[in-house]
């Protein structure tokens, strides 16, 4: 390691890295010890040392990790190097914490504000930040039409360039904020030549609720009930995230009933949000009828789900050391009926979609998103496992009952959107065999284990992820031993894939951005977190 | 057979009596044109909703139940609703045009409309190159849908507009080559004609191996036509949000409504009349029992349930299938149907020119 990095034990630990030396140990992290998935970037305010940055880097061969952050001192300049050409997912995640904190990248081709209004004023995620400044906006957003970036000049100081993002005589069309094929508000400048894709200029934000900034105000508890309402397909994946994140940082080992109705759940709710992306992607390609079954099989699992959690959508169903209530006593019956109706209507799928010839002609080696793009982006599930990326947290870092379960980690290699689109159907199968494996067995034991009801975490950091529906999802804490937290992010799962959309769209036809679009499987609200 | 020139005879014979010549054929043209819009209209409204129950029952959905008995007035309901919005005019465009369109494609496919016999003695436009005719004012809808597209000021729009160009074009090639087939088996291009010379076997029955061809060729290419799926490109809902017409409302939006599905209907019927035998009975020569009893059954009932048996398997297949990509499409047309269909246009001279049909 570099010399100046301080290696601080607070929870996980981390290094902490001058940002004057950043760059160069980012280079040789990234060039020589192949640390090549940036699994999260997070803006950080850390008051009187300045704002920065934490970013958990991981090894894709040896599965190594390691977490660094740096910051600069000077707050109303602070100025950290880009690390976009290193982690191409950086480019997004940077834009973003820009837009929160006002740390100016330097080296960043493009750093616009990626989820607020380009008039929006201050930086809100700051501790220091003034609410009054930015009144209740009734006039039109303007579009920004040329790309800020910050060079360094040698004598230290720094100049501002502007790239125009279109030409004048571009065919620059809209796909969305409100449009069928982007699956909630989400905007696509298209520039099109044709029927052909030139470029692609990804406006997000338009749900952003401040989530992570909501956090910090509540306490752990409290933080819970927003969870589910960043991937609502993934409910419960990203609330078990969370619950997992504050346990580890309590020391509470839950039981192993618990973390067996936890395994159970998150993969019942893959199979529903897996059956939401086939309904989705054929509704999208126009074979309306498959919408419907998808829709159909769907209502099975969120019956049971509803048995259990009183939810549909949203389950709000973990919580810190155990779940919100026992299972119910039909649970196990229903459940082992869904898998016996779901395993032959796979065939279902397989007769009218998947062999369908025009499904073939449109997914096959349309939207090619290599490994090497896949990691450099972090774009993992699914998408990832089409590029040949073996990415499954579960197989990775093993967490509640994924070690004691066989499972097959799903992967093709071409990452075409035929190949993310079976991904998610093997998945599915898997998933029914997890849950076939472990729902005779569910161990006896408490489901709620003893927990203060004032919850403090000490001091320190901590990063746990799961495998959502979609990808990996990752909740950071950081304490400074409050009953609140000091600053948490969640690492968007939807993020990354919409960061790989103009690479993989170029020279794509409009209708090809669609079947993109639809089987990256990106939810919006969890761009928007 | 039931011969409905009887009564247009007498009608024509009672007119005559008490007025002039010219007084009566304008009287009756008239009248005929009342009748056709009318039968336009009822069509529309059976096409809407047997759409709306057909493709339920393919989404393992009930449909329309609420409104009358089986959600029967639920159609009623849509044309009133449709009728009491407002028409909004977008900023920027040609307003001429832009209110034009739809009355050019409605036109066209009134037209179309008018030339399909439906019974014996029931034909309209009906002279000696009734198919070319047909041909011809069909193709006047694509000037309507280009219209559209271009007048909205839209991108959405003009892209939509310029896909129905590319792809309605193309497919009139093999639309037209597939009739010709026919054509060339039946030597006339009058439908009622037509219709006439199948009296001993359907054209599908008698061409054989040519006519199957071409009759799977139009189904496809008349599929395209309409702009019905999997070629419903020009209006794909999940990429262009509506096509061409997306910046119409109301009734404007309604007109190009009903005229896609009755083109559905013109071009099944098209299909019922030079494939299936239009109005002609179900006869197999030497089951002259059989021939009789079958002709018992009125002719609209079987043109009727010709061209709605082709409307479903139209719709079977626009529920089921995904929608192709702009330029499968035209590989499609250009690559596969044209050739099959020349190569099977040349089979069918062949066939004709040695008597190889029955």
């Amino acid at each position: 390691m570099e010399p100046s990095a301080v290696w601080s034990d607070a929870g996980d630990g981390m290094f902490r890295v001058p940002v004057s030396s950043f760059r160069t140990l980012a280079e040789k992290l990234r060039n020589e010890e192949g640390f090549d998935f940036l699994r999260s970037l997070t803006g950080m305010d850390w008051g009187e040392e300045g704002l920065g940055c934490v970013y958990h880097l991981e090894n894709t061969v040896t599965g190594e990790n390691v977490v660094l952050s740096t910051a600069d001192a000077d707050r109303d300049n602070a100025r950290v190097p880009s690390v976009h050409d290193l982690w191409k997912g950086a480019n997004f995640n940077e834009r973003e914490a820009y837009d929160f904190f006002g740390i100016r990248f330097v080296g960043h081709p493009d750093l616009r504000r990626l989820f607020l209004r380009d008039d929006w004023k201050g930086h809100p995620f700051r501790k220091d930040y003034d609410m009054s400044l930015n009144p209740l906006n009734m006039e039109n957003e303007g579009n920004e039409d040329e790309a800020p970036s910050y060079e360094m000049t040698p004598d230290g100081g720094y100049i501002l360039r502007r790239h125009p993002l279109f030409e004048d005589q571009e065919y620059v069309i809209n796909i969305g904020p409100q449009h069928p094929a982007t699956h909630g508000v989400l905007r696509f400048r298209v520039s099109l030549e044709g029927e052909t894709i030139k470029k692609i200029d990804v406006h997000s934000g338009y749900i952003h609720r401040g989530i992570e900034k909501l956090c910090e105000s509540l306490t752990y508890p409290q933080t819970l009930a927003l969870t589910d309402r960043l991937d609502y397909l993934g409910a419960m994946q990203n609330r078990h995230a969370l619950c997992a994140c504050i346990e580890k940082a309590m020391g509470l080992e839950v039981s192993d009933r618990i973390k067996c109705i936890r395994t159970i759940m998150d993969e019942l709710q893959r199979i529903d949000s897996h059956l939401l992306f086939i309904a989705c992607l054929s509704q999208d390609m126009g074979a309306l009828e498959v919408f419907f079954l998808g829709f159909r099989d769907r209502e099975k699992v969120l019956d049971i789900l509803e048995q259990t959690t009183g939810g549909r959508l949203i389950q709000t169903y973990n919580t810190i050391g155990g779940v919100q209530a026992d299972i119910h006593p039909d649970f196990v019956k229903k459940t082992k009926e869904f898998i016996r109706y779901m395993r032959p209507k796979m065939r279902e799928y397989q007769e009218i979609f998947t062999d369908n010839v025009i499904v073939r002609k449109r997914l096959t080696g349309t939207g090619i998103l290599s490994r090497e793009d896949a990691i450099s982006f972090g774009a993992t599930g699914g998408s990832g496992r089409a590029s040949g990326w073996a990415c499954d947290v579960r197989k990775r870092h093993p967490y509640a009952m994924y070690d004691k379960v066989d499972f097959e980690e799903i992967t093709f290699t071409s990452g075409d959107c035929f190949d993310r689109y079976m991904v998610r159907v093997k998945e599915i199968e898997q998933s029914l065999n997890i849950i076939e494996q472990l729902i005779d067995n569910i161990p006896e034991g408490e489901w709620q284990m003893k927990v203060k009801p004032v919850i403090k975490l000490p001091e320190g950091s901590w990063y746990t992820a799961v495998e959502g529906s979609r990808g990996e999802f990752g909740v950071f804490i950081e304490s400074r031993g409050d009953k609140f937290p000091y600053r948490v992010k969640f690492r968007s799962t939807g993020l990354p894939l919409v960061s790989c959309i103009d690479t993989i769209s170029r020279n794509a036809k409009i209708a090809d951005l669609i079947a993109i679009g639809g089987t990256l499987d990106y939810v919006v609200p969890d761009i928007d977190r | 057979m039931f011969d409905f020139g009887i009564i247009t005879g007498w009608i024509h014979t009672q007119l005559t009596s008490v007025m002039s010549d010219q007084l009566a054929i304008f009287l009756e043209c008239v009248i005929v044109g009342v009748l056709l819009l009318l039968v336009y209209v009822i069509v529309a409204i059976i096409m809407i909703y047997m759409e709306r129950k057909v493709c339920a029952a393919f989404q393992c959905r009930l449909g329309p139940t609420r409104v009358g008995p089986w959600g029967s007035l639920q159609v009623f309901c849509d044309v009133f609703k449709m009728l009491t919005k407002e028409i909004i005019t977008v900023r920027h465009s040609d307003k001429f045009l832009y209110n034009l369109a739809p009355f050019i494609v409605i036109l066209a496919s009134v037209m179309a409309f008018a030339c399909i016999p439906m019974s014996r003695g029931l034909e309209i436009l009906d002279f000696n190159v009734g198919v070319f005719f047909f041909m011809a004012a069909s193709s006047i809808g694509i000037v309507g849908i280009l219209l559209a597209g271009w007048s909205s000021n839209s991108k959405f729009s003009l892209i939509g507009a310029m896909r129905s160009g590319a792809q309605m074009i193309s497919y009139e090639l093999s639309v037209g080559l597939s009739i010709l087939t026919i054509v060339v088996l039946t030597d006339t291009m009058q439908f009622s004609e037509i219709v006439m010379r199948q009296a001993d076997g359907w054209f599908i029955f008698k061409g054989h191996i040519p006519a199957v061809i071409s009759f799977i060729i139009y189904l496809i290419a008349a599929n395209a036509e309409v702009n019905r799926g999997p070629f419903d490109l020009p209006e794909a809902e999940s990429e262009l949000t509506a096509g061409y017409h997306t910046e119409y409302s109301g009734m404007h939006f309604g007109l190009f409504y009903v005229a896609e599905f009755v083109n559905l209907f013109i071009v099944s019927s098209i299909a019922a009349t030079i494939f299936l035998g239009g109005w002609m009975p179900l006869h197999i020569p030497g089951l002259d029992g059989f021939n009789a009893a079958m002709d018992w059954i009125p002719g609209f009932v079987w043109y009727f349930a010709k061209a709605f048996f082709v409307v479903w398997l139209l719709m079977w297949i626009k529920w089921t299938f995904p929608r192709l990509r702009i330029d499968q499409i035209l590989t499609l047309e250009w690559k596969y149907l044209v050739p099959i269909g020349l190569a099977n246009l040349l089979l069918m001279v062949i066939v004709v020119v040695f008597k190889l049909h029955f």
